[in-house]
């Protein structure tokens, strides 16, 4: 009896496999948490979109809740996203956002022809910023909590559906 | 963007295929060092670096805008003067552990590491166990269960100076 | 007219075919465990139709894309009215379910092949492994039919052209590749359906390994070109020069080549010496079982997929169930009815058998090894434990002291004898043949490359070490009567005529391992890459070669514009040459590719790669010295060669009277409950 379970144990390590495999199904293999939540938002030290000589560093994010978005006018997703941002600065949330690897023409151009939810823009033209954020592609957002450490995290555009079931119980639940 | 999903999809399908979620192009770079010593650096580094954002490429191979932010963030740490280890800490804590394809050895990956020499270990104790039941057997067999060590050896050596000669006819034609 | 009705043709022989894979999957089976000899008859002629049906459907679709019909889907995604003739042919498996259909083809192919050449088995044996491919056939027609039919129409809106075909597939290497690649994929149907035969059968005594070693050395054969031309073809269209990624989908072909690898030198001891029955069977099961993982791998998108791309996931799951119930049915099968005792032929610590048994546990830690870097960060991701990369490092890390273990053994293997050899007589045999490689394998390196290196040490080591024991292997197998001095020349010769070519092809086999080592060595340590900046009229040195770019012109192909630039290579002494590489840009749709300039040779390539031009009109290169880089594919035909030798053997052809006596006796009773164990262990 003994050898005839010692023949299942093949059998069984594949019935592992395959739960494993199933779940690998419903997973999104490039979906990944970014490595800097729960940590501090990166230190920076840069000129505001709109003025050259205005320089902004992490305090701007001290003090309350932030979603931080990074966009460029060259990505086109990033047109889409605007009417959700826009709503979310309706209903109070307060918005910064990275131009990044961008000209300061073409961003402001960008805000005048889609609207402008941001209380104010960092502009990151080497995208210096951007890749201490780990960013690998805009849009990006990170829900910065009121002592300035990242609380959450969303890869690509915010779509009216992320809106109301994401950033705003993200936001209300930092807030407290 | 359709063409591009089809051709992501394509690529995925292939029988065998790796390549980059950008462009069919693997980078080419002039990076320069004064330090050659340095080359082989970078050229080990940006080998063991995955970019993010492509399917699965080293940072070195792959043509995408990140990659090459990376690239050029590797080589600038290396003028500086950092270690490998500090330069590949600098790309974990923006991108995550995602970003080594030589994954560290953690709680979480002593199976990844430890298994296969835990395979070879359980194997040589499987040659030893078959060996010692089946030499028994053998001796049992051949009627040389009763002779001593000393006896045992010379009848070894008797055999074999027969086995010898006869050794070419009986050999031939098993190839496993 | 014509034209119109190919799709519909062809869909309608794929649901023929698919009814008679289920008519040949259920009656033969039925047929042997009730003993009717008419409905085991049936496996054959459905095999047949199969195959007749499959041919006529995969015609239709290669006709759709001759005549370019783009109302078919899977055309107008995959061709282009500008594409060659020769890639609208290979298209056909150009995608997903172009291939499957290929894949398909091949296993009633297999079948078929089976059908014909296996007719002197045993009716009932024959029977069951008709019967088993059919099950897999049907499961994977069904696949086909219900989730990726090739023949969708997109009416009525007909495109006016194709999207094109990818264009790294616009490429000989990929026209061969896949073929190659499933041919030996599917080819462990084979011994797949042999083994769950002789278990279903409870038959499983050594015949049924005589019977599978053939199709496993074809089937492992096929295995092995395909890698090695998906190999070849990344080296020269992926424009890196890299031959290897260890990336997830080479894996998956990876995989069942190591199992079947082992399967092959554990059907030797099994036939040979009546050993290790189960775990022969066990690796038959494990070896299909890969590569139906490596389908699903490949196919379904859990590991390669980028988020752009968005997986049907019905296919995935079909995959997966399909998965699921085959190898999870074979391995219950197998739990429930593989004998408990084995059978007890007795070896020594030094013997034929016990470095056998160590050849095959290192090849199965090898698999797991590659398996479990593979699946890794699906498992963890599963267990929400997050993202993490496993790559290159890790797996070389693993597979060269892997690699150095088993070519240790595997020196010694052809040398000793079956059950028992003396220590001391292998030693003596050996001793020569080890000295000469550590000594060579030292000095070696300081000669080519002027420094000592540890890798290239060791590769050459364990190269030489194979080699020259086989050499001497060969030369004592040769040898007859000492004393006969007189007559050495021709006793010599009939030494060399009383080998047979299954040894033959064992040597051929192990010696293609040590030149594939060789090149891997070499290639990876002598390597020179640089990247460089020229423009037209500039020249740069690189490894004692000086590259000067001496034009540049636009060019127009069939389906694609590119720039060309001629690069002229001198060397002092020698005369000079010129390398065209390019750079396309296809324009149905609108992706890049650069076409490498290769100058082959076997101690070394040269290797230009056309990059991007710059902002101030200079180009960029990326120029590679590749030092016996050929080593690598040459030593993978060579044991796909030997592969092949053994099969042909006298040996096999020497089968069917054989089994003729075989078949006068009674078969043996099948029963479809397992033994209980009194009867077993009495």
């Amino acid at each position: 009896m003994k050898r005839r379970l010692l023949l299942l144990i093949p059998l069984l390590l594949f019935a592992v496999l395959v739960v494993f495999l199933y779940r690998g199904l419903a997973k999104d293999p490039a979906a990944r948490d970014s490595a800097l939540l729960a940590r501090d938002f990166p230190a920076f030290s840069l000129t505001t979109l709109g003025d050259p000589s205005r320089m902004l560093d992490r305090s701007l994010l001290e003090g309350q809740v932030t979603l931080v978005n990074v966009w460029g006018e060259w990505c086109p997703t990033c047109k889409q996203e605007m009417p959700q941002l826009l709503a979310l600065a309706d209903h109070g949330v307060r918005l910064v956002g990275v131009d990044y690897k961008d000209t300061r023409e073409n961003g402001r151009r960008f805000l005048d022809e889609f609207g402008n939810p941001f209380e104010v823009s960092l502009f990151d033209p080497d995208g210096t910023l951007g890749f201490d954020l780990g960013v690998y592609g805009a849009p990006e957002s990170f829900l910065v909590d009121a002592d300035g450490v990242i609380r959450y995290h969303h890869t690509g555009y915010i779509t009216p559906q992320d809106v109301d079931d994401v950033i705003l119980p993200e936001v209300k639940k930092w807030q407290q | 963007m359709a063409a591009m999903t089809r051709w992501l999809m394509l690529i995925c399908l292939l029988p065998i295929v790796v390549l980059s979620g950008a462009a069919a192009l693997a980078a080419i770079e002039v990076q320069d060092f004064d330090d050659p010593a340095l080359i082989q650096r970078y050229e080990d580094l940006t080998s063991r670096l995955r970019c993010p954002k492509c399917q699965n490429e080293s940072i070195g191979a792959s043509n995408s805008p990140i990659a090459a932010d990376m690239r050029a963030r590797v080589a600038a740490l290396l003028r500086d003067g950092q270690s490998d280890r500090q330069i590949e800490n600098a790309m974990v804590s923006r991108f995550g552990d995602y970003a080594l394809y030589d994954p560290r050895l953690d709680t979480r990956t002593w199976l990844l590491w430890g298994l296969p020499f835990g395979l070879v270990v359980i194997g040589a104790c499987v040659v030893a166990a078959f060996v010692l039941r089946r030499r028994r057997l053998e001796d049992r067999e051949s009627g040389i269960d009763g002779l001593d060590e000393h006896e045992r050896r010379r009848l070894e050596a008797l055999t074999s100076r027969h086995d010898a000669g006869s050794q070419a006819r009986r050999n031939d034609g098993e190839a496993p | 007219m014509l034209i119109r009705i190919f799709p519909e043709l062809g869909h309608f022989a794929l649901i023929l075919a698919f009814a008679m894979a289920v008519l040949q999957a259920v009656v033969p089976l039925w047929g042997a465990a009730t003993r009717r000899p008419l409905w085991m008859a049936f496996a054959q002629p459905m095999a047949w139709g199969q195959f007749t049906f499959l041919i006529l459907s995969y015609l239709s679709l290669t006709a759709s894309f001759a005549l370019d019909d783009f109302s078919v889907a899977y055309v107008a995604n995959n061709s282009n009215s500008l594409l060659p003739w020769y890639y609208k042919l290979s298209a056909v498996w150009g995608s997903h379910e172009g291939s499957v259909l290929l894949w398909v083809l091949i296993l009633s192919g297999w079948s078929f092949a089976v059908s014909v050449f296996s007719r002197h088995l045993p009716r009932d044996m024959l029977a069951r492994v008709l019967g088993v491919m059919g099950w897999i056939s049907s499961g994977f027609l069904l696949f086909i039919l219900l989730t990726s039919n090739p023949f969708e129409r997109l009416l009525p809106d007909v495109p006016a052209d194709g999207a094109d075909l990818n264009p790294l597939l616009q490429d000989f290497g990929l026209i061969v590749h896949p073929p190659m690649l499933y041919m030996g994929y599917v080819g462990f149907s084979v011994v797949f359906a042999f083994a769950m035969a002789a278990l279903l059968g409870g038959r499983l005594d050594s015949a049924w390994t005589r019977w599978a070693r053939p199709w496993t050395n074809v089937a492992w054969a096929f295995l092995t070109v395909g890698i090695a031309l998906g190999s070849w073809w990344a080296y020269y269209e992926l424009g890196w020069g890299g031959w290897w990624f260890w990336d997830p989908v080479e894996n998956a072909s990876l995989l069942p080549w190591l199992a079947g690898t082992a399967l092959i030198h554990s059907l030797a001891v099994t036939e040979k010496r009546g050993t290790f029955k189960n775990w022969t069977v066990l690796l038959a099961i494990f070896t299909f079982s890969l590569s139906l993982l490596g389908t699903f791998l490949v196919r379904s998108g859990v590991l390669t997929s980028v988020h752009a791309f968005a997986n049907d996931p019905s296919r995935g799951t079909f995959i997966l169930v399909l998965l699921g119930v085959t190898v999870g049915l074979s391995l219950a099968i197998f739990a429930l009815r593989a004998p408990k005792v084995q059978s007890l032929a007795g070896f020594g610590w030094l013997s034929r058998d016990s470095l056998l048994l160590i050849n095959n546990i290192l090849l199965v830690v090898m698999t797991v090894t590659v398996l479990l870097g593979t699946i890794y960060p699906l498992l963890l991701d599963g267990l929400g434990l997050g993202k993490i990369s496993v790559g290159p490092p890790y797996f070389n890390a693993l597979f060269v002291p892997l690699t150095a273990l088993l070519c240790l053994f595997m020196g010694l293997g052809p040398l000793a004898r079956w059950k028992r050899m003396p220590g001391r007589e292998l030693a003596r045999r050996l001793a020569v043949s080890a000295i000469v490689a550590v000594v060579t394998a030292a000095v070696l390196p300081l000669f080519y490359g002027g420094s000592f290196s540890l890798g290239v040490t060791l590769g050459w080591l364990l190269a030489l070490w194979l080699v020259l024991s086989l050499v001497r292997d060969v030369f004592d197998k040769t040898r007859h009567g000492r004393s006969d001095k007189a007559r050495k020349g021709r006793t010599r010769l009939a030494g060399f005529r009383k080998l047979t070519l299954a040894y033959w092809g064992m040597v051929l086999g192990h010696l293609g391992l040590a030149v594939t080592i060789v090149g891997v060595a070499m290639v990876s340590h002598y390597n020179v890459e640089r990247n460089v900046r020229l423009a037209p009229g500039g020249s740069v040195d690189v490894g004692g070669y000086q590259f000067a770019m001496t034009g540049l012109r636009e060019r127009r192909g069939p389906n694609y514009t590119a720039d060309t630039a001629t690069i002229e290579v001198t060397r002092p002494g020698r005369s000079s040459f010129t390398m065209q590489p390019e750079k396309r840009f296809y324009v149905a749709s609108g992706m890049p590719l650069s076409d490498v300039a290769l100058r082959p040779g076997l101690f070394g390539d040269l290797y230009v790669a056309l990059g991007e031009k710059l902002d101030n009109g200079d180009w960029s290169l990326r120029i590679q010295l590749k030092p016996f880089v050929r080593w690598l594919w040459l030593g993978a035909l060579m044991m796909a060669a030997g592969g092949i030798l053994a099969v042909i053997d006298r040996r096999y052809r020497r089968a069917p009277r054989r089994s003729a006596a075989l078949q006068t006796h009674e078969p043996m009773p099948s029963r479809l409950v397992p033994p209980s164990p009194t009867e077993v262990t009495s």
